[in-house]
């Protein structure tokens, strides 16, 4: 018995193509000459999936359609020298299709296996997608009504290094072979009939036959070689953090200070695209500089860059346990934009302060309302800053100098209009 | 000691400490609000892998784990769906993984940039059989750095996913934060099995957790299964030492899972506020408002929320009246601990598609 076998009665019906796989591709492991220890089958659900107890391999018994994608993640993992096979039928094969395609353009060093007999054998001869027009099957007695995937076209296309397709009689091991030992993505289609279904739903039918008259070419198709997705050359490669970490984030300093004693929040809503986020995490670093704590959030559509942005910031001398905005102290509106998203809120203020853009019609609110030339003064990308600045000007919550502080170590630093934050009535 | 404040996300704390404790691959694919924890992933990790789907992404880090790395995701619930089928195989074949369940607002797709606590009765009833998945839970900025590791070295040492559960305001909200308050993280190592063998991947000696060999080791071969399987990783039907080992996957988790909480119980106190989560800082709103007016009022944060801890009905037990406040409509954690029959001196305060305040909270607890 061949060292990669525990025992040689394999689990299948007599005559049941897979035989010869098994077969072909313990031959084809003895004519590479790896060890047992060297070899990964995974198999996905089907009859072919329960031959994991034959193998003297590692063997991976996976969920159904999924095994590709799974020793995808084996195979990318593990140094060069290993040989993943995936055994899967045209149902897991049908079901996984995306797995194969993906695994195939990453081009990941593993060899597919499909034991295409063309129907779902375990649960009674249901047709997949691998079912040729024509071909019956328990639930379409009639033959099948569509065509067939070209699997192996597909799979080529999608980029694979080898793929091919044979007929599942006697010994194919040569092709398995070359499809195990080519490094990166290879497919070996084989067709087979189940002799408990295919054969009961299509008495007489011969398997070179249907092959040729449904349009199932064999053949070999191979490319030249293209980089093999490893995610490290060997073992021993260390994996270590990469990049800027944590730690390597720039302290805020405390440089200035305020007379906040308790809380105080602040809504800011504009435009996507004004700025309106960065301005609150100026406002946010500002705070943090005059000693405050501070919570910042963000929300706008998913579609990020049109509608409404709006920020809201929470500045405390205590920490902030609760950062949610019920009744703020400070409602700061841009744009049109800004006005529609935040006019529920503006319209149940019962106190607080509106600064509102002059441009904007002024609506009903306990607030409140101070309307400000924010788009006219600093033009609509600096809109939201300049009306952060003006609320600092007028409440003193904070000194506006440690917002111009902030805005240095952002993008903005170089190119905002300096000479427009300029102190009022100076 | 000195400090060092910076402008934060709970997303880049989880990023970092999960690579201090040594996960090593994280595979992503985006949606908000877990996205964020992604992108800083994507230049933090070792490896850092984008996925097709969410299903090839949980099927990748399967792989990975069974090749002895440390994986990581993070997810929300229209991916986590996606994922379930797998997290149930890897719970099966017992490969250390953690997924990060950022949760939002659904049903279904929902309101993707809106917050939620609306997932816990899912994760209480993933495993088919009823089987416990281990599920911490973050309640605070400090817990995005505290709770990585712990789950981590849960996955290793119990050999099984485990779900970290947050929600949108908790890893996204930006927060003035004192770095040199975080204690050092010790890393995670995996130890692999190294005895005389056969191996036998199913085999917990006199524990209850097997010891561990990746696929493809040189040492000894392995058998994984998503099947009932005996202690070899061979497929059977339901002979008794393939039930006992189905058995074990739960034991393991209800013996083994770590026990987390905060308790802040005062003197005199008749009420205990419970919640987890983004509630948490409303939770401790309420309690510091309430004894600031004189009310004594304790407090219990839980951290781990699956297997329950049978700590917290000890605690729970101990007061007149328990405030459980989370931001759903059904009080998940609620029915959680007492089904669909909750007793009259448990009082649920929640909210759908904002957060719960912390005035709701005290005014449950003062309500005649
Ligand atoms: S049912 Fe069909 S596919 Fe399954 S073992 Fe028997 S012949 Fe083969």
């Amino acid at each position: 018995m061949s060292i990669f076998l525990t025992q040689p009665e394999l689990p299948f019906c007599k005559g049941c193509g897979h035989h010869h796989v098994v077969r072909s591709t313990v031959k084809a492991l003895e004519a590479i000459g790896v060890r047992p220890a060297d070899v990964i089958l995974v198999t996905d659900i089907g009859c072919h999936g329960i031959v994991d107890g034959n193998f003297a391999t590692h063997t991976v018994h996976g969920l159904h359609g999924r095994s590709v994608a799974m020793a995808a993640g084996i195979a990318m993992g593990l140094p060069p020298g290993k040989k993943v096979i995936v055994y899967i039928g045209d149902g897991g094969a049908t079901i996984g299709l995306q797995h194969i395609l993906e695994a195939a353009r990453m081009n990941v060093d593993l060899t597919v296996v499909v034991h295409n007999n063309m129907l779902y054998g375990m649960t009674g001869g249901q047709p997949s997608s691998l079912t040729p027009r024509g071909f019956r099957t328990a639930i379409t007695p009639d033959g099948s009504p569509l065509p067939h995937h070209d699997l192996c076209r597909l799979v080529y296309e999608a980029g694979a290094s080898y793929v091919a397709r044979v007929l599942g009689v006697g010994d194919f091991s040569e092709v398995l072979r070359q499809a195990m030992e080519i490094e990166g993505f290879a497919l070996v289609e084989v067709l087979e009939l189940c002799t408990s279904y295919g054969v009961k739903w299509n008495p007489g039918l011969r398997l070179k036959a249907l092959a040729e008259e449904t349009g199932y070419t064999l053949g070999v198709w191979t490319r030249s070689p293209r980089p093999v997705f490893r995610l490290r050359a060997g073992a021993e490669e260390p994996l270590g953090p990469r990049g800027a970490g944590l730690l390597d984030l720039p302290p805020v300093e405390v440089r200035f200070s305020s007379l906040l004693e308790g809380r105080w929040a602040l809504i800011l809503s504009g435009s996507a695209g004004e700025g309106v986020q960065q301005a609150a995490e100026i406002l946010a670093r500002a705070a943090m500089a005059a000693g405050l704590h501070v919570t910042k959030k963000g929300s706008y559509p998913v579609t990020v860059g049109v509608g409404f942005s709006t920020a809201e910031v929470i500045l405390s001398r205590s920490p902030i346990f609760y950062h949610g905005v019920h009744e703020p102290d400070a409602v700061v509106i841009t744009s049109m934009d800004g006005l529609r998203n935040q006019q529920g809120r503006i319209r149940e203020m019962q106190r607080g302060i509106l600064w509102l853009d002059a441009s904007l019609p002024v609506p009903e609110t306990g607030a409140e309302v101070r309307i400000r030339d924010f788009r006219g003064h600093a033009g609509a990308r600096y809109a939201a800053l300049y009306a952060l600045w003006m609320v600092l000007q007028e409440t003193g919550i904070l000194p506006p100098e440690a917002l111009l502080e902030a805005v240095q170590g952002t993008p903005l630093a170089d190119r905002i209009p300096r000479e427009r934050f300029a102190p009022r009535g100076s | 000691m000195d400090t060092h404040r910076v402008l934060l996300d709970g997303s880049r704390l989880v990023v970092e400490s999960c690579v201090r404790a040594g996960a090593n691959v994280y595979v992503g694919y985006p949606i908000t609000p877990a996205s964020l924890i992604f992108s800083y992933a994507s230049r933090r990790f070792p490896i850092a892998l984008p996925a097709p789907d969410e299903i090839t992404a949980l099927q990748w880090m399967a792989g990975l784990s069974a090749a002895g790395y440390l994986p990581v995701t993070a997810t929300s619930f229209p991916g986590f769906a996606l994922m379930v089928e797998s997290i149930n195989m890897a719970y099966m074949m017992e490969l250390p993984m953690l997924i990060i369940l950022v949760q939002r607002l659904g049903p279904s797709t929902g309101t993707a940039t809106a917050g939620a606590q609306g997932d816990l009765l899912l994760l209480d009833g993933l495993i088919s059989g009823g089987y416990p998945l281990p599920v911490l839970c973050i309640s605070d900025l400090k817990d995005c750095w505290l709770l990585p590791p712990v789950a981590l070295r849960a996955a290793v040492e119990m050999r099984t996913p485990v779900v970290l559960l947050s929600s949108k305001e908790m890893v996204m909200t930006q927060a003035s934060f004192d770095l040199s308050q975080l204690p050092e993280i010790e890393p995670v190592r995996q130890a692999f099995y190294h005895g005389p063998g056969p191996y036998r991947p199913y085999d917990p000696g006199d524990g209850l957790v097997p010891p561990f060999l990746p696929v493809g080791s040189d040492h000894d071969v392995v058998r994984l299964n998503a099947s009932t399987h005996d202690r070899s990783g061979l497929l059977q039907h339901t002979s008794e030492e393939a039930m006992a080992n189905t058995r074990r996957l739960g034991e393991k988790v209800e013996a083994l899972t770590p026990v987390l909480y905060h308790l802040d119980e005062q003197e005199g106190a008749r009420t205990l506020v419970v919640s987890y989560d983004i509630t948490s800082g409303a939770a401790r709103e309420a309690v510091k408002m309430l004894r600031a007016q004189g009310v004594p009022v304790s407090l219990l944060l839980a951290r781990t929320l699956l297997p329950v801890p049978a700590i917290y009905y000890e605690v729970i037990d101990r007061y007149s009246r328990v405030v459980i406040a989370e931001e759903n409509a059904q009080g998940q954690f609620a029915r959680l601990l007492f089904g669909r029959r909750i007793p009259p001196n448990i009082r649920l305060v929640g909210a759908v598609g904002r957060m719960v305040r912390p005035e709701e909270i005290a005014r449950e607890v003062l309500a005649p």
